[in-house]
């Protein structure tokens, strides 16, 4: 084997982080199977040629396994008559468990599979959540895909379709998990797996899941449809534990870092060291949690926010996902079952109503929020804005009649 | 069967992740009380059981090799009780349920070359893409941009003296894969696409193409003869949205994609509402295999962050309170009339008020 020189990715050794580089190295020299160190070796020439040439050099293609329509990322070099070994370098991307849980065990079976069939590179994880096993070629594609499908993994999606989704590391190792993540997402996502496998929605569709309003998974801003953990009753204070609190670190640290910055003023320190609550006025924004997490825990009254619509750039600019369901209980299955009930409701009126290329965000933008609402039989509610509009130029045509449904729903609710 | 006969795939979807984790985490599912942080790269939870679990995060390179794969299951095994977690930033977490472990795993993961940190106000791993590696439309590396900053960032990975914790994010294309981060550094073209009209009418769906330009600046046209596509180059704002579908329509240049450096993302809602991330750098030179330039402004906000930002304060919140002014004096950045949003609903981003600072 004629090894590829590359001076400038070998610069990518130098220096104290953990070098990819390396690793591909690694499999061009020390494995014992030839045919990874040839696909190896001309991974790195093909890389190479591109920071020489500052220019990417793959393109997509059509590639899927029997039965689906994606979950493959199709990868041919357009240089590939300089770098044949790697010339079909396809990723299939597969669904990690809610929270991205592995044992060493499950690991190294995936690693001793792929690497009989694949590159011997996996990438823990993309940015939409999956596993890439990046780098098969069309043959083995199938033939890899068969055998980790076998015991237990499958496909994500690419597409136009509904998106692997994430999930925080949830209730399994956080005080401040207000909802089971690994449930909601196994429920939700496995609900609507012909949508993950079979392309056919107007665009992406994506779910993402967060334990509490930290949104560690950064839902509000990336997900189509967030579900997003709260709580409704009093936030629970230890009295005790602020008091320690004060003594480790000072009437005034208290006062700097979490009184004053508690974004509607829903907290004081009394003279007796003691922390108030205003619990009605509180938006569980969850900073005076994070700080002072032996004293301060969510409330037991616990449940999830559902926002719509978040997404990145394209066509029209950002757009964060916005309020449609401002609480809901998860606690029995009829709870449960009125989840995925929404979620295909969402999916449905997206499918019918949504541009081609067009996200549930830029389709509320461009329809109105109310339209989306009374199409996926959702009532309106002042959680949803905020503010109410300030341009009167509208037509409220129906205004005594909406307002009686408000007090109607009020009475009802009460 | 026959060799020929194709296999029906078993729609599994979402695998069980309760099969994978540490028995302290299903012994204490929903019941943890509190967490402690005892020193950088080392968490500890309390269950209300009185269980108690350390978790010691490591930074890894993201694309892992199996030889790499098969170190980490080592540790795990010798050092972890057998199990591994990754986060959305592609660190990992191994767990233990016992005190006594956690030194010891330390030392493994060490000696092994990975890095213990990324807890709390460090600067975390820079969540990322996959760039000339192997995404079809990229202006740049990712993984290789990841590696040179973490380089030089590594001491703020394995300490925490930031005001809070920082997520760097970077991102290929303008698409902003990589997400909002407290600093973005992304492709930002500057040249409209190259056409290749020979190709067009063969590759490229016309009206598809027409369609995703955000600007309207694309029309259908007959050039040489052949069924084409023109671009209006006043109108065209360079964002390479019609590369994607058009890959004839080509977007990356090797001297006029650049990178601009964004800042202020922010996903959490504490403090304040969620942000997206706002333009301060632009015109950074794409310089493999190291990008110098980039990372040396990244390391100048980072600095003035440091010094200038209260406990607690994320960048945005630092920057609301000190205002934009301040934030192009104290980091010696230009701002200039890019800076000022001409898009749909830009007008809520001016400053409407006589909120002043001198």
């Amino acid at each position: 084997m004629q090894k590829h020189e590359t001076p400038m990715l070998d610069e990518l050794e130098n220096g104290p982080w953990p070098s990819f580089i390396s690793g591909f190295k690694r499999l061009r020299d020390d494995h014992p199977d030839k045919r990874i160190n040839l696909v190896a070796n001309d991974l790195l020439g093909q890389l190479e040629h591109s920071y020489e040439t500052r220019k990417g050099y793959w393109k997509g293609g059509t590639v899927s396994v029997f039965g689906y329509g994606g979950g493959i990322i199709p990868r041919f070099s357009e240089v590939g008559h300089a770098f044949p070994e790697s010339k079909e370098f396809h990723t299939l991307r597969v669904q990690p468990p809610p929270g991205n849980y592995y044992t060493s065990d499950i690991l190294r079976q995936m690693a001793d599979d792929w690497e009989k069939d694949g590159s011997g590179l996996i990438t823990f994880h993309g940015q939409t959540g999956n596993i890439m096993f990046i780098g098969a070629t069309s043959d083995n594609t199938q033939v890899f895909f068969d055998k980790i499908n076998g015991y237990g993994w499958d496909l994500g999606g690419a597409g136009p379709c509904v998106r692997t989704g994430m999930s925080c590391v949830g209730a399994a190792r956080c005080e401040q998990s207000c909802c089971n993540e690994h449930k909601v997402h196994r429920l939700l996502l496995n609900n609507f797996q012909d949508d993950v496998h079979r392309p056919a929605l107007p665009y992406k569709f994506k779910f993402k899941i967060s334990g509490c309003p930290n949104d560690c998974m950064n839902a509000i801003e990336r997900a189509d449809f967030a579900v997003i953990g709260t709580w409704k009753d009093d936030m629970k204070v230890d009295q005790e534990e602020v008091k320690a609190f004060i003594s480790l670190k000072g009437r005034q640290y208290i006062t700097d870092n979490v009184i004053t910055r508690c974004p509607t003023n829903a907290l004081s320190l009394s003279d007796d060291d003691t922390l108030n609550v205003d619990n009605r006025n509180c938006v569980r924004c969850m900073h005076c949690l994070n700080v002072m997490t032996k004293a301060l825990s969510p409330g037991d009254d616990k449940g999830v926010i559902i926002l719509i619509g978040g997404k990145r750039t394209l066509k029209i600019g950002d757009l964060m996902g916005t309020v449609v369901v401002p609480f809901m209980k998860l606690d029995t299955e009829e709870d449960y079952e009125e989840i995925v009930e929404l979620a295909e409701n969402i999916i449905d009126f997206f499918a019918e109503n949504a541009l081609e290329h067009e996200r549930t965000g830029e389709m509320i933008e461009r329809i109105g929020l109310v339209n989306f609402l009374e199409g996926i039989e959702v009532e309106v509610d002042p959680n949803m804005v905020s503010d109410p509009r300030s341009i009167n130029y509208i037509r409220m045509d129906e205004w005594d009649q909406e307002a009686k449904k408000w007090f109607d729903n009020q009475a009802e609710s009460a | 069967m026959s060799e020929n006969k194709p296999r029906s795939p078993i729609e599994s979807g979402v695998p069980d992740g309760f099969q994978y984790m540490h028995p302290s985490m299903l012994r204490n599912f929903g019941m943890w009380k509190y967490h402690e942080h005892p020193k950088p790269g080392v968490l500890l939870h309390v269950s209300k059981s009185g269980d108690k679990l350390w978790t010691v995060k490591i930074g890894t390179q993201r694309i892992l090799d199996v030889y790499t794969i098969r170190v980490l299951c080592d540790i795990a095994d010798n050092f972890a009780d057998g199990y591994i977690r990754f986060t959305l930033r592609s660190n990992i977490e191994y767990c233990v349920a016992d005190e006594a472990k956690v030194e010891p795993l330390i030392k493994a993961v060490e000696d092994a070359g990975f890095i213990v940190g990324g807890t709390a106000n460090s600067i975390s791993m820079i969540s990322h893409t996959q760039g000339w590696l192997h995404c079809d439309i990229p202006g740049t590396d990712a993984s290789g941009v990841v590696k040179s900053m973490m380089d030089e960032l590594i001491d703020e990975f394995k300490t925490c003296t930031m005001p809070n914790r920082v997520h760097l994010t970077t991102s290929c294309c303008q698409i902003n894969c990589g997400g909002q981060g407290d600093i973005a550094i992304n492709v930002q073209h500057t040249k409209p696409p190259k056409i290749n009209h020979d190709l067009v009418a063969n590759v490229c769906e016309r009206p598809t193409v027409v369609a995703r330009c955000p600007v309207a600046a694309i029309r259908p046209a007959m050039v040489n003869g052949k069924p084409s596509l023109e671009v209006d180059e006043k109108k065209c704002i360079c964002c390479g949205a019609c590369y994607p579908p058009c890959p004839p329509m080509q977007i990356n240049d090797p001297i006029h994609s650049q990178l601009a450096i964004w800042v202020g993302g922010n996903h959490s809602n504490a403090r304040s509402k969620p942000t997206f991330h706002k333009l301060v750098a632009a015109g950074v030179p794409n310089n493999p295999p190291r990008w110098p330039e980039a990372t040396a402004i990244v390391k100048q906000i980072l600095k003035v962050y440091k010094e200038d930002a209260k406990d607690w304060e994320r960048i945005n919140d630092w920057i609301e309170r000190i205002g934009w002014p301040r934030f192009f004096e104290l980091t010696e950045l230009p701002f200039t009339k890019y800076h000022i949003d001409n898009w749909t609903g830009s007008r809520k981003n001016l400053n409407a008020s006589t909120y002043i600072r001198f």
